[in-house]
């Protein structure tokens, strides 16, 4: 395992599988909490945070305690760390930063029900990384969910002057708008290099 | 037995160490919370309108628990709330006065136009091309800014100007934020007589574009029996706190623009 791998690792994982993009995970987040920028970013950030420690602690459970012989219980546990970790962030950012803490408001709780932190933890066993590796992608996944949704957020912002059918308004013109974002990452498949 | 128990002492273990993680979490990170502060969250509307001036009914209970905001702060709640929060605070509730919206304003049809506008149906739309499209520079622009802003539906349009329902308005501030012309007023209601004109204009200037604005003809000011009423600037304003509610002002407008809150839609000619 070297430098490129870790690189190729994250790429991967920001760009040309990006989660929202196309792996179609976590679409709840990406359309309930997109329609501002700031809020979005916190969502990302928040995300991201609940991806890499949810990474880091699936891979040791899966690793060190569940093996192959318990492999069916994986989403059991891995429900039970992230809902716990969850948990426990909230607590810490209510006592450290209660700005934060209100300003992300309901989502907090509502990244335990986020499948793409699920997915994460999946993916890293069926991928068969190990720990480091787990860190990483759990990370880089973040991040391109973060990128996601705040390209999103500041799209659906411009969509607000926009001219567009009345029929459109609301939610149709943000899946419009969605599926064209997701084609436009669908360019970054040829990145497959490494 | 690999099975069945293993499985059970895997979830068990690990359902026990995150159980005890949170509950040393929940202790390190203790922070001190009121158990009045869901109390108090119940008792307001929830409306989150901002009418009080704080971001949200949570924000507001959280005020009032610190003291530093009134428990009649909620113009939505009225009276019923305060009552709540004065009990649940062990305060006495002060009387609270009904607040409705005002539209100081009753220009519209009577009012001469520059222009014909035909742009956006917005009043900040309007405002901005040379300055409305109203020869007044005072007056209710009628294109409904604040019948968008309103969360209850009390203010519409009648006549070309923006009329309140002070049945339905809780006197939340949105339309007053809403209006580029700065003519909306929260004032107490039932208030007994109000001067419907915001233009400093002089009244020879304003007679020959607006049939009802006030004239600065100072009848009212003269004829107040308790001195309740200034004209400044060419616009009669009328104190609360002295008016006695006698309608001796309203008898004496000679442009009828002072009028009961009994009678709000003044009905004038438009010629």
């Amino acid at each position: 395992m070297n430098l490129t791998h870790y690189f190729s690792l994250s790429l991967s994982a920001i760009l040309i599988e990006n989660f929202i993009f196309v792996k179609f995970l976590g679409c709840c987040p990406f359309f309930g909490v997109s329609k501002k920028t700031d809020t979005a970013l916190g969502m990302g950030v928040a995300v991201t945070f609940v991806m890499t420690v949810a990474s880091a602690v699936t891979n040791l459970i899966n690793t060190y305690i569940l093996k192959e012989n318990f492999a069916y219980m994986r989403t059991v546990a891995f429900i039970l760390v992230i809902a716990s970790l969850v948990q426990f962030i909230e607590m810490f950012l209510m006592k450290s930063m209660p700005s934060l803490y209100d300003s992300l408001g309901i989502y907090l709780p509502l990244i335990t029900t986020n499948c793409a932190v699920l997915g994460v933890a999946n993916l890293n066993v069926s991928n068969g990384y190990d720990f480091i590796s787990s860190v990483i992608y759990g990370f880089s996944a973040g991040i391109g969910f973060t990128l996601a949704i705040v390209l999103f957020a500041s799209v659906r912002e411009k969509l607000e002057y926009a001219d567009y059918p009345k029929c459109f308004t609301g939610f149709p013109i943000a899946l419009v708008a969605a599926s064209l974002l997701s084609i436009a990452f669908m360019g970054f498949q040829g990145l497959k290099v490494f | 037995m690999q099975t069945y128990v293993f499985p059970m002492l895997i979830l068990g273990g690990l359902g026990l160490f995150f159980g005890l993680l949170l509950a040393f979490g929940s202790k390190i990170f203790h922070v001190d919370k009121d158990e009045r502060l869901d109390l108090i969250i119940d008792a307001l509307p929830g409306a989150n309108c901002g009418g009080c001036g704080y971001s949200g009914c949570a924000a507001l209970a959280n005020a009032v628990l610190s003291g530093e905001a009134n428990v009649n702060a909620c113009p939505v709640g009225g009276a019923k709330s305060a009552e709540r929060l004065a009990e649940i605070m062990g305060v006495k509730a002060e009387p609270t006065f009904k607040m409705a919206a005002h539209v100081n304003c009753r220009g519209g049809i009577n009012a001469k136009r520059k222009f014909e506008y035909d742009g956006i149906m917005d009043c900040v739309a309007a405002s901005k091309l040379a300055g409305g499209p109203l020869e007044c520079a005072y007056g209710c622009l009628g294109y409904g800014s604040c019948v968008a802003a309103c969360p209850y539906d009390a203010i519409h349009i009648v006549n070309g100007v923006a009329e309140v329902n002070a049945a339905d308005c809780k006197a939340c501030g949105k339309c007053v934020a809403a209006c580029p012309r700065h003519i909306i007023s929260i004032v107490k209601d039932p208030l007994d007589v109000f001067v419907s004109c915001s233009s400093h204009q002089k009244g020879a200037e304003l007679r020959k574009i607006c049939n009802i604005g006030c004239i600065g003809c100072m009848l009212c000011q003269r004829n107040c029996p308790t001195g309740a009423i200034t004209v400044t600037d060419n616009l009669a304003s009328i104190d609360y706190d002295k008016c006695i509610g006698c309608g001796k002002c309203v008898e004496v407008c000679p442009r009828k623009l002072i009028i009961d809150a009994g009678e709000h839609v003044v009905k004038i000619d438009a010629e």
